[in-house]
């Protein structure tokens, strides 16, 4: 009964803030509001016994990559659009509906599609007995080792790449 | 206890307004806010599935995501600013040199 109250309380919160997101004018405050969304998700994590999910979604999420496009929103000084946010209503008007017919498509998905599948290896007791960070960190150094080297890898690319293109002279 | 199409339902409205914050908006930088927004949504359902189909996979693959994330910001945001550095706008409808 609480866990429903907490997630329709968070889940509202969640689509409000992130539809303030898209219709802001000034990035700073779409910025904002996507933290607000980022710490709605984490709670919701919480509510799915995902506690090491949840708490990476604040420190990656809502602290790196947020405090990033925000150094980028104040080093490119942006003022807020002038221009209208939409140049045609004809653009605007497509928007929506594709968006509302995408969400028709994958409602009616997820009533004709039997969402299930075989049980895994690890009811809630058994990761509440081990530890959740604990089970997921042995997978990832069994199972999804190979994942994980590579993505080392794709950071070091995404480091180099970002100082190239960021640089004035090479 | 949340039935599970709760959280499918959220994530689904969550990709479906980033779809139309990517459709509607000109300004780069809300446009790869836009893409985080339908990443987290991808990343819900993970988690949801995850939890209950009582396998720890969904939340390994959230952890890949982050970081591609991660990588994706940090390379899009450099581009954003190689951009405004020679046309001195971020509206994308006037970076269409490449357009056909």
């Amino acid at each position: 009964m609480l866990e429903t109250a907490f997630f329709i309380v968070l889940a509202v919160a969640t689509v409000i803030t992130a539809i303030l997101v898209i219709v802001q004018r000034n990035p700073v405050a779409s910025a904002i509001y996507l933290i607000i969304t980022f710490f709605c998700l984490a709670g919701i994590y919480l509510l799915l016994q995902a506690p090491f999910i949840a708490v990476i979604q604040v420190l990656v999420y809502a602290g790196a990559i947020m405090v990033l496009f925000l150094f980028v929103i104040m080093l490119l000084n942006l003022e807020k659009e002038k221009k209208p946010i939409l140049r045609h209503r004809l653009s605007k008007t497509l928007g929506v509906l594709l968006g509302v017919v995408l969400l028709a498509q994958i409602g009616i998905l997820f009533q004709s599609v039997l969402l299930g599948g075989m049980p895994g290896k690890f009811p809630p007791e058994k990761v509440a007995a081990l530890g959740n960070t604990e089970v997921i960190a042995r997978l990832l150094f069994t199972d999804f080792l190979l994942p994980f080297e590579i993505t080392s890898v794709l950071l070091l690319v995404a480091i180099i790449g970002a100082i190239v293109l960021a640089k004035r002279q090479i | 206890m949340v039935p599970l199409s709760g959280y499918l339902i959220l994530s689904a409205i969550l990709f479906s307004i980033g779809v139309v914050g990517f459709l509607l908006r000109r300004n780069a930088i809300v446009l790869f806010m836009s893409i985080e927004l339908m990443l987290n949504a991808a990343n819900l359902a993970f988690v949801a599935f995850s939890r209950y189909l009582h396998s720890m996979d969904g939340q390994i693959f959230v952890f890949f995501v982050m970081s591609v994330a991660a990588a994706e910001a940090a390379v899009g945001l450099a581009i954003i600013m190689a951009v405004f550095r020679t046309k001195e706008t971020v509206n994308v409808d006037e970076v269409n040199l490449m357009k056909w």
